[in-house]
């Protein structure tokens, strides 16, 4: 990554671990056949390319933003009614998209003209305001986006399941449209995390981090601070909708809860701030233990009580038991944001020096 | 190229307080002038209403016969006019290099280059390190600007606008909180600007021996008000500015 961006990692054990995971995502449906790890690694690929973008603007230009979301489900429901609506044609993806990101786009800037001059606290509120309004009105306009039901839909042939491309390989397992769908995914949210990375690193990604850091000063060095902050929210939305339109590519489905929930958001901002704020590299190593987390946990508490129990040890069994496996997930939210105030890339980096 | 900056009764109030009131002044390249006045005076107000973080109440604010009154800040920033702020104003969480290759980038007119990584901007770095060398900081390059001493960062400050390559440079008590030894270098850095016969120079400044060192003119105010303009000489001689600076009914005596 070092000659397309110039921001290595910085440290050695950070190297090892972001290597390690782009190589089990780049080769996922090989080294963990199945329908459910495929879905996980699938999910990871789509938040790291959302958490990263989430970074550009709470990480490096002090934006704090809730409607997120809200530009990940113009993402979603642009595929989704394009596939719906069209049925399973490429151009329909196309015009999902073609239409879909500037959308985004659009509305960040015009959501960013509005409020970016004003303080951080307003402009929070004026996003959440908006986003609560769009996850209304997607619930509401049933006619076209299938209201709390949301839309299953057909996707093109090359990306179905029944599709084979390679009936059994020298491994034993099939490549399918499932599995062009997961490098599909794998290969959009990897251009777009390397995008985002070269426009931290760009001149126009110092003046965002110069904003941050003191937007008085930035602006008597002669920067406009309202268009730098307004392009770096509709950079920011765009990429989110490009996820968004992913996650419906994957799922073959559009929902309020898969794309627009204010769970989702929650999510990104527990990402970004696991990982590092204002890293990049933070949001693959947040997305990556996060989704982990959510979907492993309670197996593995499952399995932790379940031995606890044969081991005839007393009080385990009942603290690990499987029901309780949101309690521990908050609780190692909690150890993680005490223990690493600067997330887990800071904290390897500053391990480093 | 002949540039002049000019504020005609340039007033700022805030409700019932005139901070400045009514002042008018014409300041020419290759001049330093020293603007003096007991705390409260206005002096620093004065400097944001030319540099444009304060918007006046009325009057103008020109530059080579051009309206810049009704210019935001970083419009002001990009038509010349440089400030370095009386109390630090850096970006505390990026390197000092990092620092002044902002305002380099900045004077380059590169603000919104976003795929060209910051490496292969080999010109930019190479100004800001030769501006580091100027201001005695090349040696803290790498260091956080949260982490310089104080006089450090009141250097770094220094090295933001000459960074910016301004035909104004605004230094507003640029020695402030200075140690002894440290003050050389900056005014030294002064006296070398002041050479570079092309720049308008402004200096707000308590230190009266600075003042007679560098000053080619003073101008006082007092209660938002200008009271004396002139050669320093004669400017510290005159017995308004006497009053303005020991009270009413001091005696003038050797300060």
């Amino acid at each position: 990554m070092m000659p397309l961006s110039g921001d290595p990692p910085r440290s050695r054990l950070l190297a090892l671990g972001l290597a390690g995971i782009v190589l089990a995502l780049m080769f996922a449906p090989f080294l963990f056949p199945g329908a459910k790890p495929l879905n996980v690694a699938a999910k990871i690929c789509i938040f790291i390319a959302l958490a990263a973008s989430y970074d550009l603007l709470l990480g490096y230009t002090g934006i704090v933003s809730f409607a997120h979301t809200m530009f990940y489900g113009i993402g979603s429901y642009g595929i989704a009614i394009a596939l719906y609506g069209l049925g399973p044609r490429w151009d329909a993806v196309l015009l999902g998209v073609t239409v879909a990101l500037p959308l985004a786009a659009a509305l960040a800037l015009v959501i960013g003209l509005f409020s970016l001059r004003v303080q951080a606290i307003f402009f929070a509120m004026i996003t959440l305001a908006v986003a609560s309004a769009f996850a209304v009105l997607a619930s509401q306009l049933s006619w076209l986006t299938g209201g709390e039901d949301g839309r299953s839909f057909r996707v093109p042939e090359l990306l179905r399941p029944g599709f084979t491309l390679v009936p059994q390989d020298l491994l034993g397992i099939a490549v399918t449209g499932r599995t062009l769908t997961y490098y599909l995914v794998f290969a959009c949210c990897a251009a777009l995390f390397l995008l985002l990375l070269r426009v931290v690193n760009s001149p126009f990604g110092r003046v965002l981090q110069a904003i941050r850091e003191n937007p008085f000063r930035a602006e008597a060095l002669g920067y406009r601070i309202v268009v730098h902050r307004t392009l770096a929210n509709c950079l920011a939305a765009a990429v989110a909708a490009a996820a968004g339109a992913l996650n419906a590519l994957w799922l073959r489905y559009t929902g309020p809860d898969t794309s627009l929930s204010f769970a989702i958001m929650l999510d990104i901002l527990l990402i970004v701030v696991i990982g590092g704020m204002g890293t990049m590299y933070g949001a693959i190593l947040g997305a990556t233990l996060f989704i982990l987390a959510q979907n492993y946990l309670q197996a593995l508490m499952g399995w932790a009580s379940a031995t606890a129990a044969d081991g005839g040890l007393p009080l385990l069994p009942a603290l690990f038991h499987p029901d309780r496996w949101l309690l521990w997930l908050g609780v190692l939210f909690i150890a993680c944001v005490y223990f690493f105030p600067a997330g887990i890339v800071g904290k390897l980096r500053g391990g480093g020096k | 190229m002949t540039r002049e900056l000019e504020t005609r009764e340039l007033t700022i109030r805030f409700g019932g307080h005139v901070a400045v009131d009514r002042v008018s002044s014409r300041f020419r390249p290759g001049e330093l002038t020293a603007i003096v006045g007991p705390n409260g005076a206005g002096k620093t107000t004065y400097f944001n209403l030319i540099s444009g973080q304060l918007a006046a109440t009325a009057g103008e604010v020109l530059l080579d016969g051009r309206d810049l009154t009704r210019l935001s800040a970083p419009a002001r920033t990009r038509a010349g006019i440089g400030r370095a702020f009386q109390l630090t104003n850096l970006f505390p969480g990026l390197t000092v290099v990092e620092n002044v290759r902002l305002a380099v980038q900045s004077a380059a007119g590169v603000h919104y280059d976003m795929l060209r990584p910051w490496m292969r901007h080999g010109e930019l770095t190479a100004r800001a390190e030769a501006v580091l060398e100027r201001v005695a900081l090349a040696g803290r390059r790498h260091a956080l600007a949260s982490a310089l001493s104080h006089g450090d960062q009141r250097k770094l400050e220094v090295a933001l606008m000459i960074a910016l390559e301004p035909a104004i440079f605004m230094f507003d008590e640029p020695t402030a909180g200075m140690s002894v030894d440290e003050v050389p270098v900056v005014l030294a850095l002064i006296e070398q600007l002041k050479q570079d016969r092309s720049k308008i120079i402004l200096l707000v400044e308590h230190k009266m021996d600075v003042v007679r060192t560098l000053a080619d003119r003073i101008v006082v105010l007092h209660n938002g008000r200008l009271v004396a303009d002139g050669e320093p000489a004669e400017v510290m001689a005159s017995p308004v500015v006497q009053e303005a600076y020991l009270g009413t009914g001091a005696r003038a005596g050797p300060a």
